[in-house]
């Protein structure tokens, strides 16, 4: 009965405790991740530009520096010297021993011819006129080009100055070698999977980058007008993903970029995630375990309080039970009593008469005399009934003597000896010592105690034992009583009704059924209390707790 | 049939104590009057304190039996008042099971004694010659 509804309490608990503390720690998770993985992302992005803006910047420095050193020497040397092959080759061998990048170094007049040529290619006397870089170089004095097959029929790049000298142009043209170039570009990669390469403004590769097969969409958002400063993109395609930062150089209009690739960036972040992971999965779990918990022992608590009201209500139901039933037997008795009375006076009238000698001399006599003796023990016996009803009613107050219980004990047994022995009963005694005398009504606990004893007897029948034990409880200032049968025990629905007046199990005339309720009423007024405990198959054991100091009780 | 078998024996020998019966019950009251009268009692019965009273300014009574429980005026009424008048009077309370506070009661206020219903009429007989003994030693 008690744990009937409370499956449900317990629910109800854990779905609330679960969700007030479950909401905020995915809470708390989620957002600390995201603010570490927003924090994370800025910072990695943040390199990424300061990588790219360095590097720019060495770019910047290197095409710069071929510039001015191809200007130092347009205006160095005569134009008569660069005109000179063996000048010009003594020239580029210079140039080649402090600086690699110059493949072939060729001087122009304002023709577009080769004036003068060194380097490893064939070169000399070829016409440059309807070259787009030759008037671009006629124009603005100084050219960069883009990377070209050319003449030449492989990949170079070309850097042209010009100059006037004597009212003629000149231009000073030189080979810049890709492949160191490529490595300038290339260097200074940030993980494995990084690379670096120049895209012109047609988004056509200007340097080899590491790896082959790049996709146009990974730099195409960057071309077009050109931008101060460098900008970063995050690009995906099927499992890569990577970040990729945009930067357009000072010397060319050539953009610069750079691929980092994000698992490797974000990898700290990654692990972070997993971390976070973890910590939340374990503090759902301990939640999930400690709110079980928590709503189990609460269920149970909610249990056992609701056990110990049944109880109590049990016991209130039973005293007023009590009270009630008291009320009427009284009312009845009484009623009852009258009558017994008169019935009795007659046959004491009639028993007077038959006295007389001619009522003696009469066929019937015997038959009146006994009709007489009849009547007048069965308003005996209703007399008794009637005894044992208002004893049940209206009991004398109990008086308060010392007693010693296991005195009690031993002398109510006594009674019983016979009846023992004939039905091979053992009694089993297992008395406390040294327990403390009461102040209570010692021939009231022998009528309790030689019910109890009459009843475990007859719950044997034959052959068993009855143990009889007391014990004293501290704590509460009272001594126990326990007789415990080997009987059959006792029905469960028979249970309830133990203490019912006028309830029993015995034949009709054996037993009134006041045995144990006028027990209980008796130990209730002692300031006691009476309890049984009973297993069919069993036995059945009864524990009365009488308190050692005189009760005052109320009624 | 028993009443006119009885009123056919009871001779009127009064020579023993004069004795009234005050009993609400009137089937009791009438027979406990025949089996005292049979015993040699001169014995009278009323059903009420007050038809009592009345009696008892008329004739001369030694013993009264007197029921505690009745209606209209109780017992212990009954005695008060006949104790007042007739201090020398003995009275023998009736009280049904449990009674013992109302006969001690009773005690204090002069009653010779108090008996518990059921009783037998043994001891009602002895009672009263007790009591009536008491009387002629007050007396």
């Amino acid at each position: 009965m008690s744990t009937f509804g409370y499956k449900d309490l317990g629910t109800k608990i854990a779905i609330t405790a679960l969700g007030f503390s479950l909401i905020p720690l995915f809470a708390l998770g989620v957002t600390m991740y995201s603010m570490f993985a927003a924090a994370y992302h800025n910072k990695v992005q943040s390199n990424l530009v300061a990588l790219a803006e360095n590097k720019r910047q060495s770019i910047d420095l290197f095409l710069r520096e071929q510039v001015a050193q191809l200007r130092t020497l347009i205006y160095a040397h005569s134009t008569e010297d660069l005109s000179s092959q063996e000048k010009l080759d003594a020239i580029l061998s210079t140039m080649q021993f402090s600086s690699r990048p110059f493949i072939d170094l060729g001087l122009i007049n304002d023709q577009g011819r080769h004036v003068s040529y060194s380097g490893p290619y064939n070169l000399k006397d070829i016409n440059y006129k309807k070259e787009e870089w030759f008037n671009q170089v006629m124009i603005k004095k100084v050219y960069v080009s883009d990377v070209f097959e050319g003449f030449r029929g492989f990949p170079h790049m070309i850097i042209a100055v010009g100059k006037q000298d004597k009212g003629q142009d000149w231009i000073l043209r030189a080979t810049i070698d890709s492949d160191i170039f490529d490595s300038l570009v290339r260097w200074l990669q940030l993980g494995d999977k990084g690379d670096a390469y120049l895209v012109n403004r047609a988004g056509e590769l200007q340097t080899r980058p590491r790896f082959g097969g790049k996709s146009r969409d990974v730099f195409a958002p960057f071309l077009g007008t050109a931008f101060a400063g460098a900008k970063i993109r995050e690009f995906e395609s099927g499992p890569k993903k990577m970040f990729v930062g945009g930067i357009w150089l000072e010397q060319k209009d050539w953009l610069l970029v750079i691929e980092e690739n994000m698992y490797g960036e974000l990898k700290p972040l990654a692990e972070a995630k997993a971390t976070a992971w973890v910590v939340v999965g374990g503090g759902i779990f301990i939640i999930i375990i400690g709110t079980l918990l928590i709503a189990r022992m609460i269920v149970a608590q909610q249990d056992r309080i609701n056990l110990a009201q049944a109880q109590l209500n049990e016991e209130l139901v039973q005293s007023s039970k009590m009270a009630a039933l008291g009320k009427l037997a009284a009312g009845v008795a009484h009623e009852v009593n009258n009558p017994l009375a008169v019935i009795r006076e007659k046959a004491g009238w009639m028993r007077d008469l038959l006295e007389e000698e001619d009522v003696q001399s009469s066929p019937n006599f015997q038959e009146f005399d006994d009709a007489v003796h009849k009547i007048e023990q069965h308003v005996e016996r209703a007399g008794q009934v009637v005894h044992r009803m208002l004893g049940f009613a209206r009991r004398m107050e109990p008086v308060c003597n010392d007693v010693y219980i296991n005195d009690v004990l031993k002398q109510t047994a006594v009674f019983l000896d016979n009846e023992v022995h004939f039905r091979n009963i053992e009694l089993v005694w297992d008395l406390m010592a040294d327990i403390p005398a009461i102040q209570s009504d010692a021939s009231q606990i022998q009528q309790v105690i030689l019910n109890l004893l009459n009843n475990a007897i007859d719950a044997i029948g034959r052959d068993g034992h009855i143990q009889i034990s007391t014990g004293y409880e501290e704590d509460k200032e009272m001594i126990s009583i326990s007789i415990r049968d080997s009987g059959p025990g006792i029905d469960k629905e028979i249970q309830k009704h133990l203490f019912d007046p006028f309830f029993t199990t015995k034949k009709v005339g054996e037993g009134t059924g006041l045995g144990l309720s006028i027990s209980y009423s008796i130990i209730n007024k002692l300031g006691g209390n009476i309890r049984f405990d009973s297993e069919e198959g069993q036995g059945t054991q009864f524990i009365i707790l009488l308190p050692v100091k005189n009760y005052d009780r109320k009624e | 049939m028993t009443e006119k078998n009885s009123s056919g024996h009871i001779a009127p020998v009064h020579t023993g104590p004069s004795v009234l019966v005050v009993d609400d019950e009137h089937d009791f009251m009438e027979t406990l009057v025949k089996r005292l009268k049979r015993r040699g009692f001169n014995v009278t019965g009323v059903n009420s304190g007050l038809s009592a009273l009345s009696l008892l300014k008329k004739e001369h009574i030694d013993v009264v039996i007197l029921d505690v429980l009745m209606p209209g005026m109780d017992g212990i009424e009954t005695l008060r008042e006949i104790k007042l008048a007739w201090p020398k009077i003995q009275v023998i309370l009736l009280s049904g099971h449990g009674g013992e506070e109302m006969g001690l009661r009773g005690m204090a206020y002069g009653a010779y004694t108090y008996l518990l219903k059921p009783v037998a009429l043994n001891s009602i007989v002895e009672t009263t010659y007790q009591a009536f003994e008491q009387s002629g030693v007050r007396r």
